[in-house]
């Protein structure tokens, strides 16, 4: 034993030499903490707890066990594959808890949560929790089928079974246009409601579309940034970030003022004649005014890592490619491009991304049919109040990103990736 | 036109200018042989490198033309003239390995895989980089970088290869190692190599030509050993090695030696090689290690006195600093041989040289190019 602790290494005082360092660096290691701390802070309290909690909403399902927890107890013991009503004691249970409930307005909730799986089922709530006051005893199961017959319907009953635990599959289902029916079985929604799947894939495509066309607007324009001398590349810069540095809503406005049918762009054109005054065209609230208006506010995010990368290719790897006797054209395309690689993938992930999200500019300009998938969200958190569809919405639209992140990653690596 | 049957370059009358106010280049005329090492020395901004530059074909010229085999190629696009060149930073490519970059040549030439594939691992060999085709060249050495340069350069086989000042990035011992690696590629495989390099010692080792640049213009092409020993004027002088320079006025002038009257009035003859004439300003260039100390009669054409300033002990020689007519940054060569002169800081000496051995050229300021 003595032998090795003989081995081990220390200062000229006798501490170990390893102790002595974890001394040295942790002092460092808590400066570099404490300097962090304030943001850290900042972000768990303002941006990471208030994203857990409105992630957790997206399965949370305590409103039905809270309002109605005698409910949500009692039903527990009953069969729900089987064919019989519930038992009188989950009558009554349910009688007394909508009593409790209409006494503190409550019972609106849990009949709208109810509602979004089974139409009707808040006004069934509605009614009973009104007249369900004067039951005051026995027999609970036919005064309530009394008040409204369709207590004696199965399928509320294992509708209520089904969603009095604490947690739910629902509003994931409803995001990817499913819903469970009577018999727990996954169905489609019906053809009118199918709205999500649909409003995916046009947010994938026109995010792809829109990042396609600013990597060919933006290459060219990031070569001349990076190839042309000083004075005129500071002359570009500036044209490139001073609609970047100007208000997102000036820009999105801007493109309404040019582009919708009494528009200065429809007026140019019917003044030269190229257009009927009735053949104006339409050219925003609808996709194309999304195109336009989001490549023009995502471009420099495009040009910016482009342009960084480009600037650290040397010119003498142009010229040597020349010199070993490649034409421009095979010059530019197999030495040129490949080194841009990493500049490509860091411009067209940071404007798929961001474009996949976006939400102020398809709702301002994208009418009924540029609308993206962030659009609808937005109206679940503000209008509809369905705080869980929106959650599950948003946690599929960040489960898409990351996983096109890792892809990416796979394929691309992120460490080459350079974002200036 | 003359056209002289071996040259592999022709400069006739080119003229360079970026701005169209001032001339980089003055009226360049240059033939270079076939099989030469050709190295353009000077001063950054002299012009050499945009030489180079229109030589490639990455700069046009301004005005005269540029003959490449009797064919002038002020026209012919850089991928077509068919010349090597070997870039200050190496120029691979970093996305490519080894024998990607070296490949690239002979694809974009359309040679057939085996070719390729054949000419690679033969330049590779040549080199002494067998066994690092597969690599990038991030995972090499700053010296196997340019190993691999100089391979891509020579891989297809041109007559030419430009050399834009190749060693730049290398330590000072690797520099020298690839100094004799390049000059012994030169010698087997018996290129035309012309060469830029700010660097005299470079240039002096490899060289078998070298054109002194300053200012746009030539001011003397000559082979090394007659650069040092008698260049034509007094940049020249300056450039190529250390040299001594003492400040007069002609006298006389005497067939190929001339009198001149120091500026703290002694006299010297010296050979005469570049002045204007009697009662002109000429500047006498005189090599450190051609001045005896105390000199023992006979050898000494010209006698003068100096004070020693300064002595550095470098061990095989002894610097001495010291002030000769006016000129205090005089440098004699006394080398620690058995029986050298002891000199004292503080002491006046007696300093002896041959007329051969100093040479009267043009006074600064009058420097121009040799007719």
């Amino acid at each position: 034993m003595s032998t090795t602790t003989d081995r081990v290494m220390r200062t000229a005082d006798g501490l170990p030499l390893k102790l002595s360092l974890q001394k040295a660096l942790a002092r460092s290691r808590l400066r570099a903490a404490l300097l962090v701390l304030p943001l850290l802070g900042f972000l768990v309290v303002a941006f990471l707890l208030p994203i857990g909690d409105m992630l957790f909403r997206s399965v949370d399902n305590r409103i039905v066990g809270s309002i109605l927890p005698r409910t949500a107890l009692a039903i527990q013991g009953w069969d729900a594959d089987g064919t019989e009503l519930p038992g009188e004691a989950v009558f009554e249970a349910l009688v007394r808890d909508m009593q409790a409930a209409a006494k503190e307005r409550t019972l609106g909730r849990a009949a709208r949560r109810l509602n979004y799986e089974k139409p009707g089922m808040s006004s069934l709530f509605r009614k009973s929790g009104r007249r369900a006051k004067r039951i005051t005893g026995p027999s609970w199961r036919d005064r309530l089928i009394g008040i409204d017959k369709r207590w004696a319907d199965i399928n509320v009953w294992r509708l209520i079974h089904r969603e009095s635990g604490a947690l739910t599959g629902s509003y994931f289902l409803s995001a990817v246009d499913l819903s469970l029916n009577d018999r727990a079985e996954l169905v489609r929604q019906p053809e009118p409601r199918r709205i999500y799947l649909t409003l995916f894939g046009r947010t994938v495509w026109m995010s792809g579309l829109i990042t396609v066309l600013c990597l060919l607007l933006a290459y060219p324009v990031a070569y001349l940034l990076a190839t042309q001398p000083l004075r005129v590349s500071n002359l570009l810069m500036i044209l490139v970030l001073l609609p970047f540095w100007t208000s997102l809503l000036v820009r999105t406005t801007s493109w309404i003022a040019l582009l919708q049918t009494e528009g200065v762009l429809n007026d140019l054109l019917v003044f030269a004649g190229l257009i009927s005054e009735d053949g104006r065209l339409q050219m925003i609230h609808n996709k194309f005014g999304t195109f336009v208006a989001m490549v023009h506010i995502l471009l420099p995010f495009m040009i910016l890592p482009l342009y960084s990368v480009m600037k650290t290719i040397p010119p003498s790897l142009m010229r040597a490619a020349r010199s070993l006797g490649a034409t421009p054209f095979t010059a530019f395309v197999r030495v040129y491009m490949p080194n841009t690689v990493s500049g490509v993938g860091a411009g067209c992930i940071m404007v798929f991304i961001l474009s996949i999200g976006y939400y102020i500019t398809p709702a301002l300009v994208g009418g009924r049919t540029g609308t993206f998938i962030s659009n609808f969200i937005a109206i679940h958190v503000s209008e509809t109040l369905n705080w869980g569809l929106a959650a599950a919405l948003g946690v599929l639209l960040l489960g898409l990103v990351l996983a096109l992140y890792l892809l990416y990653d796979r394929i691309v690596g992120i460490d080459n990736m350079k974002l200036g | 036109m003359i056209e002289s049957g071996s040259s592999v370059v022709r400069f006739d009358r080119v003229q360079k200018s970026y701005d169209g106010e001032t001339l980089v280049i003055k009226d360049l005329n240059l033939e270079i042989e076939a099989g030469e090492f050709l190295t353009m020395l000077g001063p950054s901004g002299s012009g050499k490198t945009t030489c180079l530059m229109m030589l490639a074909g990455f700069e046009p010229a301004t005005h005269g033309e540029i003959y490449l085999n009797g064919r002038p190629i002020n026209n012919v696009a850089p991928h077509r003239r068919d010349i090597g060149m070997v870039f200050q930073n190496y120029a691979l490519f970093p996305h490519m390995t080894v024998a990607e970059n070296l490949a690239f040549p002979l694809q974009v030439r359309r040679l057939s895989r085996a070719d390729v594939q054949a000419r690679v691992e033969r330049v590779l060999h040549m080199v002494r980089l067998s066994g690092f085709g597969s690599r990038r060249p991030a995972q090499l050495s700053g010296g196997q970088q340019q190993r691999v340069a100089v391979a891509r350069a020579l891989v297809f086989e041109p007559a030419l290869i430009l050399m834009d000042e190749p060693l730049g990035a290398l330590d000072k011992n690797l520099r020298e190692e690839m100094q004799y690696e390049i000059k012994h590629i030169h010698e087997t495989l018996g290129v035309t190599v012309i060469y830029v390099t700010h660097d005299q010692t470079e240039a002096l080792t490899m060289s078998s030509r070298i054109a002194v640049f300053n200012d746009g213009v030539i001011q003397q092409l000559a082979a090394p050993s007659v650069l040092y020993e008698e260049p034509e004027n007094c940049f020249v002088a300056q450039f190529i090695g250390e040299n001594n320079r003492l400040q007069g006025t002609v006298e006389s002038v005497d067939g190929a030696f001339c009198r001149v009257a120091l500026d703290d009035g002694e006299r010297v003859r010296a050979l005469n090689v570049n002045v204007d004439g009697e009662r002109e300003p000429t500047t006498l260039s005189l090599r450190p290690e051609r001045v005896a100390i105390d000199p023992k009669g006979e050898a000494a054409d010209n006698v003068v006195s100096g004070r020693v300033e300064e002595l550095i002990y470098l061990g095989d020689h002894i610097r001495a600093r010291l002030t000769v007519a006016g000129n205090d940054a005089f440098i004699v060569k006394v080398p620690n041989a058995q029986g050298h002169a002891s000199l004292r800081e503080g002491a006046r000496v007696r300093l002896g040289w041959a007329a051969e051995d100093c040479r009267a050229l043009d006074a600064p300021g009058t420097g121009s190019a040799p007719g």
